[in-house]
Order: structure tokens, then C-alpha cells, then sequence
């Protein structure tokens, strides 16, 4: 039997409040509790419990022939937990069936991945735990926020242990290729990857009650004689879509939730597909081929990028404060700071700074809190400021900054020896406040230790004047430069920036605002050229 | 097409923004294949007459015989108009237009067979008197001239763009650059409000500056709205934009205020706002530039919260000095309780001043590159001045599209929108 595949994303942010300038310093809550707790309610009652149920009659109804798969981000379960306990009772319900699979994500659906491998890692682990701990099984599968993939990261994900994940069938990265197959990750083949039939799901998500649709009205019939019609070798139709298609975004109204009751009915009496999740996709058939997507893709707008979050002014600048701060963060045993990081992280805060839609800003001022994109950087920017002085004041700054930015691969030893080795900068230890200071020396040194080993330090170029600096850089290959400054110490980095060559400094941002990614080994080997560069001069 | 145009002022001689409008969109409607013939009242000689034809009002012969004249005489009636009315004018002008009319009374010369009436051309303290003499002659000028439509510009040549219609049978289009709201808040003087709704009322066409103004037309004056078009402003584009290069004295940052400090420019709401970021920030200078009726208190309130030290006022500044300011400038704020348009915040921006606006203005309808809080929104306003001066990649995003998007308002596509509502009313 060939498969249909439906997956929906269950996500809602933290929003910010409207938080001025002079409340830097003076005031450190930072959410929209009123309206997080509104919304969270509304959307409760219109989509997430009648949906829901709708679900469980269906299960109920065919038993192991029906089945759905959810990602919930950490930030909508804690909502659930704040504000709407009936949804998360009503999900757990739905994880009691056995037809229901629940994927892995970061925790509070940020942009990490694309930032900070240990950050990814971190949320994610946050995540799956909270997942385990209500549904009681163990994600297996893989759900970046807005479908964001890479080759990249689809590696990182490997890592991590995940068997499949989940993204667009963008046309610009498919081609001639169709999205009804399964495919790997082109870097580690053992990750399978479900690619989204964007025609279909989006049949469902985005056009079922336009009018002007030519589809309209989307009958079931209709649908599954679309979906018998592709082509007979193509085993799995993958449906995937915001949840909040059925009763917000559609409108209970426009008929979504009877069509959504008919449709497993149609699909056993009018066709040969099944219903199968992710998982039981990757069991069940093998990749055809690898995936190649070197640029990162989302399931976002019409041209399927990074741009509804990333990209201008506004966004580049808050998203590197924000990471710029990881490290202090991480040495930071307080909960507040650690939770308020997590949800300051959440993409939704950079996507209301777009100002792709000028002209069309419809659709997308429904979603945003903020009457403009510079009202909404001005806030974040604002509270992430307040953050930062709390951070400052739990780390002066001398402690904090000598030391070396933390090897990310080192980090699943780390994470082992939680136990026995306390100067672990991982997993804030929570109670251990009254030992923080002591333990915070040992930590430092260790650190500054571990970084010069294994990566090189790049500390010598502090000692150079500007002639030796320039003479250092004279000729350089800027990538390298880019490759060995990529999480290096803020002051090594501007003191190298600050004295490249005009068209170095050119090509060095253009590969910046590319984001071009690059591995651990990538900068062992550009710090090892520069060292040896540096060594030459010294000497 | 051929228009007959009705102004009140024409570059050089401008008192405020109408005479520089009415030269780019006159120049505009001519690239546009318009022909225009301007009325002002008094010609100095020394107006840029490149594009245009003007005929001075002062110089047309109003002949006692003519019927058709004597008609008109007896259905004009005086209206005495309170001396508060002096509308676009700072303090400085305001004194130098009642001495100048002190000395340069409006006169009559009599001839047997006719009288030639020469007008000060400025609003003064006769403004209702000279609006109806100007009416006078617009009916002698209407029946000597061909044209196909006529355009008067807000309400000081409403009357003569009525007696021109009535004369002629030509269709009457009128220009709301601002409303009687704009200049008196609530206070309205009820004369002007009265010429401006029959101005609009026997106009074939009202064309106002924008939506905002637009919604004041029908809101408060009744106007039918499938006759009233939004035709926002554009700015003229000198040549002499050559970078001026300028020391900066003070290495704090500069916070701009340029305008006339009156009631509908919102000087107070900058005050406060001000107030709010020097609490949290001392490295920050607020300027204010420009003089009106609300100066002495602007003054007092910065002494009463204690922020002389970082509030500076300039008096009124004009030309060069007002680029200079813009140079000095690193946020310029436009506060008005009521703006028609506002040209102001284009010339900021011209200059690489990010701005923030008030929605209460039609220039926001224009604009994306700018911060938009409403006017009485302090905590909104002292936020977006933080935000600028603090948050670079805002600042960055601003002065690296500002500047286009400003020149991007181009006086051409204006008129030829103009144009169009001429094809309107006339066919």
C-alpha cells in the first residue's frame, strides 16, 4: 500500500511585550502574559481540542489504518502547561493510541541550527525530553523549526541519533526530482529524509476556502483522485502543515474539519494509499537518492529560504547579539536566565522583523504583534539589552570573556562526565548556587586550557601592532581568515577584522552575510595556517 | 489641455510649503503636456518663470463698466477676520508681514474707467479683504483668457476659483494642502471653515494631499467622496544636493525638532520625549529648531524638568542653516498633532537622517523607511529616538533606503495624477 504521510506543526511563541528603553535595567520579565495566555486559549478552543478529537474519533474509528504525526515545540507544551492543561491532557490521549507520532525539534523552535551546533544540540535534547516525558516514547524522528534543512544540518541531526527527517520538497533543490519518494541526507546516507509535497499539503493549508481557486470547493473525492492520480511508482504523499490550518487559519466554517472526518474514509475506499508516520516510513521503504541542498531551504513564502527571518539589517543584527551571548549563558547556572534565553531564541521574534511584505503585509500582520518591523526590533532589542546587564551581573566581565569560546565537539564527553567532573559548562546546575563562585575558577582555566589544545588560540595576534598585523593579512585567503575567526574571541576577531585590506574586509562580510557553514576541522586547519603565519612574524 | 491656476504664493516669495507645491506640480503638469496659466497676487519680477506663464494679479485692469463685473461686485460681501488668523507664519514673519502692512497698505489707484488693485500678496491682516479683491480680479482675468479647467490651491483662492467657474462655465478643480484642522486644532475659525466646505462644494473635483487629509474632507466637511482625490506631495529635487561637509562641535548625538513651534506641530509631545531619553541616556542633545507662539512655554517646560543642559533651541532657521542642521542631526522628529503632508522629514531623509513621524501626518502614508508612533504616544516617541540612536542596523536600514525612496517622489508622477482628474471633470 502506498502511503499518505500527514504531519502538523504545533508551535506558539513567547511574545514579547511592549517593553521601552527605560525599562532596561529596571524590569526583567519580558512576555505578553496576558496575550500569550488569549491567544493560547482562543486557538485551544477553535483548533487545537476539536481537531484533536476529531483525530481520536477517527483512530477510534479505524484503528491502526489511521495515523498522524505531531511536532510539538517546548515553548507551545509549556504554554499547555501554563495555559490550556486540557490540550496537553487531550495529546496525551492522542500518544495513548499508539497512532500518533510525536517528532523531535528544538525546544523553543529557533534558528540554531543554523548558528550554533552545541545550541542546537542543547534545545533539542530539551525538547525530546519534555516529548518523553508526556508521551512517554522517545522521538526518532527529526522536525527542524519551519522545516529549515540543510546538508548540514540534516549531519548535525544524524549525529544526534535521529533515523529520519522532515523538510520541503523545494522546487529549486528537487528539480525534475518528485517530492512522493524518500530520500538521504547527502552528506551521512543513514538519515532518511521525507520530503513535503508542497501542491498538495498546500491544497489543504492555504487554498482549501479561496475562492478564486480553481480546486474550489476541495471535495475529498477530488483530493484523493489527485493523490490516486501521481504517478504509480511513487510510494509516500507527504502532507505536511501548520495545525492551526483546521479551525484558524481555515475557519470551521469553511467546512476543514468535515473534510478532514471524510477524508480517511475516501482514501480506504477510493484509493491504494495508507496512512504511515515518519517512522514507520523509514522501516517500511528505502531512499531512492541523496538530497543535495547546500543552501539551507524552509517551507516558508514563495521562495522557500531563510528570508522571513533572516537576511536584513534588523534581523542579522539581533540574531548575532542574541548568539553572541551563548557562551556567557552557558555559564550560567541561574533558571530564569536559561529559560529566558531559550525563549528569546524562538525564530517567531526575528520573523516579525521582516520587511519582505511592505506591499503585502495581510497574511502576515495577522501573525505579528507589532505594527512594523522596526517596532519589533526596537523591542527585542530593548529587552535583549536588559538581558545582557543581567547576564553582566552575574558574570563580570573579565571572568567571562578571558576564555576561549568552548570546542563544540568536545561536547558529548563533557555531557558524560556531568556527574564526576563538576567544572562541566554544560547543564546549568540548578541548587548549586551557593557553590557557584567557587566553582567558577576551575571552570575558566580548564577552558582556556581545552580551547588552546584543540583549536589554537590565535591569542599571539593581541601582541602584534598594526604593521605586523597588516603584514600578517597581506594576501591572505579571506576564507581562511573567515574559517579561523568563525567562533573565535571577540578580541582576537576585531583585531584581525579591523586590519584587513579594504576588498579582504569586502569579500570577508560578503562570506558572513552568506553564512557560509564550515566545520570544526575547517577551522583547526585556518587557525594552523594563521598560527603558522603568526609564528613566522614573531620569530 | 490649458489650466487656469490659482495660487497665493510662488517661489521665491514663499510664506510656507504652498508656493513651493504649487511650483513642482506646476512644473510637473507641464512635462505632462499641461499648459498652466498662474495667478498669484503681486508679482515681484524675480519669480522662476521658466516654465510658466504667470500673470500678475496686480497688474489686470478691472474695468467698472463691464456688467458682467458689477455683478460679481454685488455678490461679494467683506468678511472682518479676526487677527489671530495668520496661517503658515512663524513669529519672526508674522512681525515683519504686520509692519510691512503697516507701510505697504494694500491700495487702490482709481482711474476714471477702471481701478488696478495691487496686493501684498502676503497673508496679512486684511487677508479676508485681499481674499475677495483677488476673487475681483480672478472674474476679469476668467473672461479674458481661454482655458479648459481651472485649479485654485486652498482656501485664500477658493472665492476666485468660484467666480472663475461662474464666469467661465469651466469645471472648477480645488487643492486642499491643508485643512482649517490642521492650522487650529479644534479652535476652527468658522469664516475659513465656511469658504473651504463651499470651495469644495462647488468644485467639480477636490484633490487633497493625502488619505488623511482626504478623511478630514468627508468627516468634517461633508464632501462627497467619489469627487475628492488623493494626490500625495513629492519633493523637488535641487541640484545644488552637493555634500556639504560639517564639524560637528558636540560629540553627543543630536535629536532634531525644525519647524514652526506651534500647536499643530506637536513641539510639546518632543519635549517630553526628550525628557524621558536624557533620564536614561546623558549622551544625547535635543534641538529645537524653528519660532512660534508656543516657544516661551517649550522653554519654561525644558527648565521645569531640568534638561536645559541637553536641550538646545535655535530660533528660526532658514536656507543653508536649516541643511546645516540636518547635517548635524542624527534622528529628526516630526511630532505634528496634524499634518496635511509634511515635506520636512523628505528633506531629512534626503540628508541621511532617519526619521521617526508621526501616523498623524501624510507623509507617513509614503513613507516605509521611517518610524511611525502617533503624536501623543511619548513613551512610543522617546522609544523609537532610543532605538535609533542605539541599535545601529536600524539606523544602517534607513540611510541605505531612505534616500531613494525619497527620490522616488517624483513631482511627474504627481501631476500626471492631477492630469488625469482634469480628464475627469472636464469630459
Amino acid at each position: 500500500m502506498k502511503s499518505i504521510c500527514f504531519y502538523f506543526q504545533v508551535h506558539q511563541p513567547f511574545r514579547l511585550k511592549t517593553y521601552r528603553f527605560f525599562d532596561i535595567g529596571t524590569n526583567h520579565f519580558y512576555f505578553d502574559d496576558y496575550r500569550n495566555r488569549y491567544i493560547m486559549r482562543r486557538i485551544a478552543d477553535k483548533c487545537y481540542l476539536p481537531m484533536n478529537n476529531l483525530l481520536l474519533d477517527l483512530i477510534k474509528e479505524f484503528g491502526t489504518a489511521f495515523k498522524v504525526s505531531f511536532s510539538l515545540s517546548g515553548t507551545v507544551i509549556d504554554q499547555f502547561e501554563n495555559f490550556a492543561p486540557d490540550v496537553l491532557d487531550s495529546y496525551i490521549k492522542l500518544a495513548e493510541t499508539g497512532c500518533v507520532e510525536f517528532l523531535a525539534e528544538t525546544y523553543s523552535h529557533s534558528l540554531s541550527s543554523l548558528k550554533s551546533e552545541e545550541e542546537f544540540n542543547r534545545q533539542v535534547e530539551a525538547q525530546t525530553k519534555k516529548v518523553k516525558h508526556y508521551f512517554k516514547k522517545a522521538p526518532t524522528t527529526f522536525r527542524n523549526t519551519e522545516l529549515i534543512y540543510s546538508d548540514e544540518i540534516g549531519a548535525m541531526v544524524a549525529k544526534m541519533g535521529f533515523k529520519t527527517m522532515l523538510t520541503e520538497g523545494a522546487k529549486h533543490v528537487l528539480g525534475w526530482k518528485s517530492p512522493n519518494y524518500m530520500y538521504c541526507n547527502a552528506i551521512n546516507p543513514k538519515l532518511n529524509v521525507l520530503l513535503k509535497n508542497f501542491r498538495l499539503s498546500d491544497d489543504i493549508a492555504f487554498r482549501f476556502s479561496q475562492q478564486s481557486w480553481n480546486g474550489w470547493p476541495l471535495t475529498t473525492e477530488k483530493f484523493v483522485d489527485w493523490i490516486q492520480a501521481t504517478h504509480w511508482t511513487q510510494e509516500t504523499i507527504n502532507l505536511f502543515m501548520d495545525y492551526e490550518t483546521f479551525g484558524e487559519h481555515q475557519w470551521k466554517e469553511t467546512g476543514i474539519f468535515e473534510f478532514m472526518r471524510a477524508l480517511p474514509n475516501q482514501v480506504f475506499t477510493r484509493s491504494n494509499f495508507g496512512f504511515y508516520t515518519p517512522s514507520e516510513l523509514s522501516e517500511k521503504i528505502q531512499p531512492k537518492a541523496a538530497v543535495y541542498v547546500p543552501h539551507p531551504i524552509s517551507w516558508a513564502d514563495e521562495e522557500r529560504d531563510l528570508t522571513a527571518w533572516l537576511g536584513n539589517d534588523l534581523q542579522d543584527d539581533a540574531f548575532n547579539k542574541l548568539y553572541d551571548l551563548e557562551f556567557k549563558v552557558k555559564n550560567t547556572d541561574d533558571e530564569q536566565i536559561q529559560l529566558d534565553w531559550k525563549y528569546l531564541q524562538t525564530s517567531d521574534h526575528f520573523y516579525y522583523m521582516c520587511t519582505k511584505w511592505f506591499s503585502d503585509g495581510d497574511v502576515h500582520k495577522y501573525f505579528n504583534p507589532f505594527n512594523s518591523p522596526y517596532e519589533a526590533y526596537i523591542n527585542y532589542m530593548n529587552i535583549l539589552s536588559d538581558f545582557i546587564i543581567r547576564l553582566n551581573d552575574m558574570h563580570p566581565v573579565n571572568r567571562v570573556e578571558l576564555a576561549e569560546k568552548p570546542e563544540p565537539s568536545e561536547k558529548p564527553v563533557a555531557k558524560k562526565s556531568v556527574k564526576s567532573v563538576p567544572s562541566s559548562k554544560k547543564a546549568p546546575v540548578k541548587k548549586a548556587k551557593a557553590v557557584k563562585t567557587e566553582k567558577a575558577k576551575p571552570v575558566k582555566k580548564e577552558k582556556v586550557k581545552t580551547a588552546k589544545t584543540s583549536k589554537g588560540s590565535l591569542k599571539d595576534v593581541m601582541k602584534m601592532n598594526k604593521t605586523g598585523l597588516q603584514k600578517l593579512l597581506k594576501d591572505i585567503d579571506v576564507k581562511t581568515v573567515y574559517f579561523a575567526l568563525a567562533d573565535a574571541d571577540s578580541k582576537v576577531k576585531k583585531s584581525i577584522i579591523t586590519h584587513l585590506g579594504k576588498l579582504q574586509l569586502k569579500e570577508y562580510n560578503k562570506l558572513l552575510s552568506e553564512n557560509i557553514p564550515y566545520t570544526d576541522g575547517d577551522i583547526v586547519k585556518a587557525r594552523k595556517i594563521l598560527q603558522a603565519r603568526i609564528d613566522n612574524l614573531i620569530s | 489641455m490649458k489650466v487656469l491656476m490659482f495660487g497665493w504664493e510662488f517661489p521665491p516669495h514663499i510664506t510656507g510649503g504652498l508656493g513651493t507645491a504649487c511650483f513642482g506640480l506646476t512644473k510637473g503638469l507641464l512635462k505632462n503636456g499641461v499648459e498652466v496659466l498662474f495667478v498669484v497676487p503681486r508679482s515681484y519680477g524675480d519669480e522662476d518663470q521658466q516654465a510658466i506663464r504667470l500673470i500678475n494679479a496686480s497688474d489686470v485692469s478691472i474695468d467698472f463698466t463691464n456688467k458682467a463685473y458689477q455683478e460679481y461686485w454685488k455678490q461679494l460681501t467683506y468678511i472682518e477676520v479676526g487677527s489671530n488668523l495668520i496661517p503658515y507664519v512663524g513669529e519672526e514673519e508674522f512681525e515683519k508681514m504686520t509692519s510691512e502692512n503697516l507701510l505697504d497698505k494694500t491700495e487702490e489707484h482709481s482711474g476714471v474707467f477702471s481701478k488696478q488693485y495691487v496686493f501684498s500678496g502676503k497673508y496679512g491682516k486684511n487677508l479676508m479683504e485681499e481674499v475677495t479683491r483677488y476673487a475681483l480680479v480672478a472674474s476679469t482675468i476668467a473672461g479674458s483668457q481661454q482655458f479648459d479647467v481651472i485649479h485654485a490651491h486652498d482656501w485664500l483662492t477658493y472665492p476666485a476659483g468660484m467666480t472663475a467657474k461662474k464666469v467661465s462655465g469651466k469645471p472648477l478643480v480645488v487643492h486642499m494642502h491643508a485643512t482649517e484642522f490642521d492650522r487650529s486644532g479644534e479652535n476652527i475659525n468658522q469664516n475659513v471653515y465656511d469658504i473651504e466646505r463651499k470651495g469644495m462644494e462647488a468644485a467639480d473635483a477636490v484633490i487633497t494631499v493625502s488619505n488623511y487629509t482626504r478623511d478630514i474632507v468627508i468627516d468634517r466637511y461633508g464632501i462627497n467622496p467619489a469627487k475628492v482625490f488623493t494626490v500625495h506631495n513629492a519633493v523637488e529635487h535641487s541640484s545644488s544636493d552637493a555634500d556639504m561637509v560639517i564639524k560637528r562641535n558636540v560629540k553627543e548625538k543630536v535629536v532634531t525638532f525644525l519647524g514652526r513651534v506651534t500647536f499643530q506641530k506637536g513641539p510639546d509631545y518632543f519635549v517630553e520625549a526628550a525628557k524621558r531619553v536624557i533620564e536614561k541616556d546623558k549622551n544625547v542633545r535635543f534641538v529645537m529648531a524653528g519660532s512660534g507662539d508656543m516657544l516661551h512655554r517649550m522653554i519654561l517646560r525644558v527648565a521645569q524638568l531640568g534638561i536645559s543642559t541637553h536641550f538646545h533651541f535655535t530660533g528660526f532657521l532658514q536656507g543653508e542653516e536649516v541643511d546645516k542642521m540636518f547635517l548635524l542631526s542624527d534622528v529628526y522628529v516630526m511630532p505634528s498633532v496634524s499634518e496635511p503632508f509634511g515635506i520636512s522629514p523628505l528633506e531629512a531623509m534626503r540628508s541621511n537622517v532617519p526619521v521617526v513621524i508621526s501616523k498623524q501626518s501624510g507623509v507617513s502614508e509614503v513613507l516605509k523607511y521611517a518610524l511611525k508612533i502617533d503624536f501623543w504616544d511619548i513613551d512610543a516617541m522617546a522609544d523609537a529616538i532610543y532605538g535609533l540612536l542605539h541599535y545601529d542596523a536600524l539606523s544602517v536600514m534607513f540611510r541605505k533606503h531612505g534616500k531613494a525612496e525619497v527620490e522616488n517622489l517624483k513631482w511627474d508622477s504627481a501631476s500626471s495624477k492631477i492630469k488625469d482628474v482634469y480628464y475627469k471633470v472636464v469630459h
